[in-house]
């Protein structure tokens, strides 16, 4: 197989469809059947009737839109085979956030593998990255360009629990994603021996006791009121990024912002989110290691689903692979 | 750890890339001068002038054109990949830093070790290179660096400005806190001293008394005004103040022994003596003067401002701005541009008289001197003359004057407190500049640019068209100008996302035409006749002052309006 159009997977408005199983992959409308990979938003929607993923994913998207947002749920456990159709399917760890997967897809001897989010580097409190041997490789691209070379999430926590000594005096409220950056970032502080409470905006409450059910050690988690500016000062605040624009956590007294994202190493993008202690931990692959797995899965050819895919399609050119992008709609350009 | 050992594992250099990086990241001056007094009081001695150097401008190494860097950068990096990272971080420094490959694994461990250098050792070894050397040695040194130190490495050979919010003024301030003196003390010796300023150093340190200023021609930093506002002026006095007309000129320092030593310094300290020959003839005496460089128009055909005569003081043999700039940004200049745009100086200020110094004196008595010296010297008042002071006796009175400046050709008023010594910086309270209102008309939004730096991810750059009807009838829009300020954050969100949801065309990754729809109320201090510009006219600092969400684009300003208001 070779050309994107005459393909049996292929994007339509719908999302990444799989002709031959009559399902979709991480659709943004919502379908009669879709495989998800992992609980962000942008990836797993409300609405679709039938719906396969890995057990903790589903369990996401029910504390985030309800029982009721699917009618049919099929937890797969990963590695565990079964098919749609004639189709082939079983899910590998992505390492991107708790439960996220990637897609294997079988059909007429041919595999395909849609990587969904991931990532490389550790992360304590998801499985980590399996690169699986594949004839094409579908990859996400968010930081699809040679200046992302993210250095050791550990020496980024290193950094944070420094600034928070130099400055005993300050709150560093640090903006994270809710799924997933949270969660991460508590759990390496804590493998760091940081062991004081960490406090908590309220939207991020329900997934880290979804977290902690899960088996994964958060340590003393509690609510930042921030009405309690007192007990809040020299602490260390987690909020959502837009509570942090929006704010919310600029009523405490003098504190140090600061962003726990990929897009940190931009030095002029973090100054753009006035961050005053930029901490680049992603929870993407970086440009070494879309590289390295393009490599490991010994594709001949490769599909790149959104982010800067030119500068990935060029490269996989370069080294004589087939490469397309395929412009998926919806998924956020910013979402990390 | 002994101060040696500190030194062999990170050196010097990488404590300045990494106080140049968490300057950028400080919001607040406060802790900016924190980090700075940190800075001076633990860098290895030899480094902190170059560093002071670095912070305040005095040091300009400018080996490489960042044009250059980039072609270094691509015969390391792929073409392509290199065009779409620079696409999409805006910045060519940093473009540069973050893209360099890192060391490679597979060299023996000895080559990989990187070397601690001290930032005075990279300054000198960059300064002494040979053309021949520059580029394989620029080479080496970024391999050998990391990021934050390739970053910073890229400014300090490209020669370019910081950027990172740090003043000259507030370095010198994070001295002044390193060692506990008053900043001014630092200022007033400051200018007499060139990098590394070891006598500053030496006294800062203890060791010697505060230097002796030498006995040559120096640029003294210059008193500043701060804008007026109106309401001010109720607790204000109008009998303790006195005012002047302000000039549409450059604000510049004379510098003068009457002999050999004659300078011509900026607002900024930057000499440009060597650009007004013609008026360094006239610089017979010796004293420093604070003025307004001006063309005169008796030479020129652009008539003057005979309609201005009927205000008290203001020069009829002014030319406008935009001759004066024919004489700017030159190193050298020809005799046929001196006689064609010739300058004079309008003295308002007398710093020193012979080597007198007069700025602890009173404004008043200042002027009193300026008097009585300039009717001593032998000026030949087609060159240099002083401005006209007025005394008035309400704010109502001055506020008609105000009211005149534009039509006059004027920026607007000064006032000044009879009483102020002259005072390095801008004090408040003092000085006041009482602006004429600015110009203002509704245009249409026609395109828009990528920013740079930190707003490289938003559009950010405005072109803005007026309404001019063709000679067949139709209405057509044509562009009179481009803003990039003026504009909160918020609305330049929303005005990003309204571009994107509004595109036309693209040109390229950093410009889209859209649908001329939305109406910006653009001001600007004044219009200019220019051949250079598509619709004849050229605006003087145009900026946003409000988005009209909800005007129709129809009902935007004409050719008309805009020709109206040049009068």
């Amino acid at each position: 197989m070779s050309d994107l159009e005459k393909s049996w997977i292929y994007p339509e408005e719908h999302g990444l469809y799989v002709e031959p199983g009559d399902f979709y992959l991480d659709p943004v409308k919502s379908v009669a059947r879709a495989v998800i990979t992992h609980g962000h938003a942008d990836h797993a929607r409300p609405g679709n009737e039938e719906v396969w993923a890995t057990p903790q994913t589903i369990e996401i998207m029910e504390i985030r839109y309800g029982k009721a947002a699917v009618e049919t749920k099929h937890a797969m456990p990963f590695e565990q085979s079964w098919s749609i159709g004639p189709v082939n399917i079983s899910l590998m760890p992505a390492g991107h956030v708790l439960g996220s997967a990637q897609v294997v897809l079988e059909y007429e001897g041919q595999r395909v593998v849609y990587t969904g989010d991931y990532k490389r580097k550790s992360d304590p409190t998801c499985e980590a990255f399996i690169p699986v041997r594949c004839d094409v490789l579908i990859t996400e691209a968010t930081f699809g360009l040679p200046i992302f070379r993210n250095p050791d999430p550990n020496q980024e926590v290193q950094k944070l629990i420094q600034s928070m000594e130099q400055q005993p005096e300050r709150s560093h409220v640090i903006g994270v994603y809710a799924l997933g950056k949270c969660q991460r970032l508590i759990a390496m502080l804590r493998e760091a021996g940081y062991t004081k409470p960490i406090y908590l905006h309220g939207s991020l409450r329900a997934l880290c006791d979804y977290y902690r059910g899960q088996g994964i050690d958060l340590g003393d988690l509690q609510p930042a009121t921030i009405s309690e500016k007192e007990l809040l000062k020299g602490a260390l605040v987690l909020g959502p990024p837009s509570a942090i624009r929006e704010k919310w956590a600029r009523r405490l007294s003098d504190p140090v912002v600061g962003y726990a994202s990929g897009w940190m190493s931009v030095r002029q993008r973090a100054k753009q989110r006035n961050a005053e202690l930029p901490l680049v931990i992603s929870d993407h692959a970086d440009w070494p290691d879309l590289l390295r797995t393009i490599d490991e899965t010994k594709c001949s050819e490769v599909w790149v689903t959104h982010g800067q895919e030119d500068a990935l399609v060029h490269v996989c050119r370069q080294r004589g692979l087939r490469a397309k992008p395929l412009a998926l709609v919806g998924f956020e350009e910013e979402a990390e | 750890m002994k101060k040696e050992e500190l030194d062999s594992e990170t050196g010097g250099f990488t404590a300045f890339a990494l106080l140049l990086e968490r300057l950028l990241f400080s919001p607040s001056r406060n802790a900016k001068l924190q980090l700075l007094g940190q800075y001076f009081q633990s860098a290895p001695e030899e480094d902190r002038g170059y560093g002071l150097a670095l912070l305040t401008g005095g040091l300009a190494i400018e080996t490489v054109r960042a044009g250059q860097l980039r072609n270094l950068a691509k015969a390391r990096v792929d073409e392509s990949l290199f065009r779409w990272s620079y696409a999409y971080v805006g910045d060519l420094g940093e473009t540069i830093a973050l893209i360099w490959p890192e060391a490679v694994k597979d060299l023996d461990v000895a080559s990989l070790k990187r070397r601690a250098v001290n930032l005075s050792d990279l300054v000198t070894e960059v300064k002494s290179l040979t053309p021949l050397e520059v580029f394989p040695y620029i080479d080496r040194a970024l391999d050998g660096m990391s990021e934050v130190e390739r970053w910073t490495f890229v400014k300090l050979v490209t020669g370019s400005s910081l950027r990172i919010g740090v003043s000259a003024r507030l370095a010198k301030q994070g001295l002044a806190k390193a060692y506990d003196v008053d900043v001014d003390e630092i200022e007033r010796v400051w200018s007499a001293f060139q990098p590394p300023y070891k006598p500053l150093f030496d006294w800062l340190d203890g060791d010697t008394n505060q230097p002796e200023l030498p006995d040559e021609i120096f640029f003294h930093p210059p008193m500043l005004a701060v804008a007026l506002e109106e309401s001010e002026l109720e607790d204000m006095a109008a009998t303790d103040y006195v005012a002047e007309w302000k000039w549409d000129g450059i604000r510049v320092q004379v510098a003068s022994d009457g002999s050999k030593q004659r300078r011509i310094f900026s607002r900024s300290g930057d000499e440009i003596t060597s650009a007004f020959p013609d008026l360094v003839e006239h610089l017979d005496f010796r004293a420093v003067v604070d003025g307004e460089l001006l063309v005169r128009s008796d030479v020129l055909d652009v008539g003057g401002r005979a309609e201005a005569n009927t205000l008290p003081g203001v020069m009829a043999d002014v030319a406008p701005f935009n001759h004066l700039q024919q004489r700017l940004n030159r190193k050298n200049v020809s005799s046929k541009l001196c006689a064609t745009y010739p300058v004079m100086l309008c003295c308002y200020d007398l710093l020193f008289e012979d080597s007198e110094d007069l700025r602890e004196l009173s404004f008043q008595e200042r002027r009193e001197r300026l008097e009585a010296w300039s009717k001593r010297t032998d000026l030949d008042a087609s060159v240099i003359r002083i401005s006209h002071q007025f005394t008035f006796k309400g704010w109502d009175e001055l506020k008609e004057l105000r009211e005149c400046s534009r039509d006059a050709g004027l920026e607007g008023l000064m006032i000044k407190h009879k009483d102020s010594p002259y005072l390095t910086g801008r004090p408040k309270g003092h000085w006041f500049k009482w602006k004429r209102d600015p110009l203002n008309l509704d245009t249409v939004l026609i395109y828009a640019q990528r920013g740079h730096g930190k707003r490289s991810s938003f559009y950010s750059d405005y072109t803005f068209a007026v309404w001019d009807e063709g000679d067949d009838g139709a209405r057509e829009l044509v562009p009179v100008g481009k803003a990039y300020s003026g504009f909160t954050d918020e609305e330049l969100v929303r005005l990003d996302k309204w571009i994107r949801d509004n595109t036309i065309e693209r040109f390229g990754a950093s410009v889209r035409s859209v649908k001329p729809e939305l109406v910006l109320e653009v001001v600007f201090d004044d219009l200019q006749r220019s051949t250079r510009h598509r619709s004849g006219v050229a605006m003087r600092f145009p900026r946003i002052h409000r988005i009209r969400w909800d005007k129709p684009a129809e009902e935007a300003d004409t050719m008309e309006s805009v020709q109206k208001l040049m009068g």
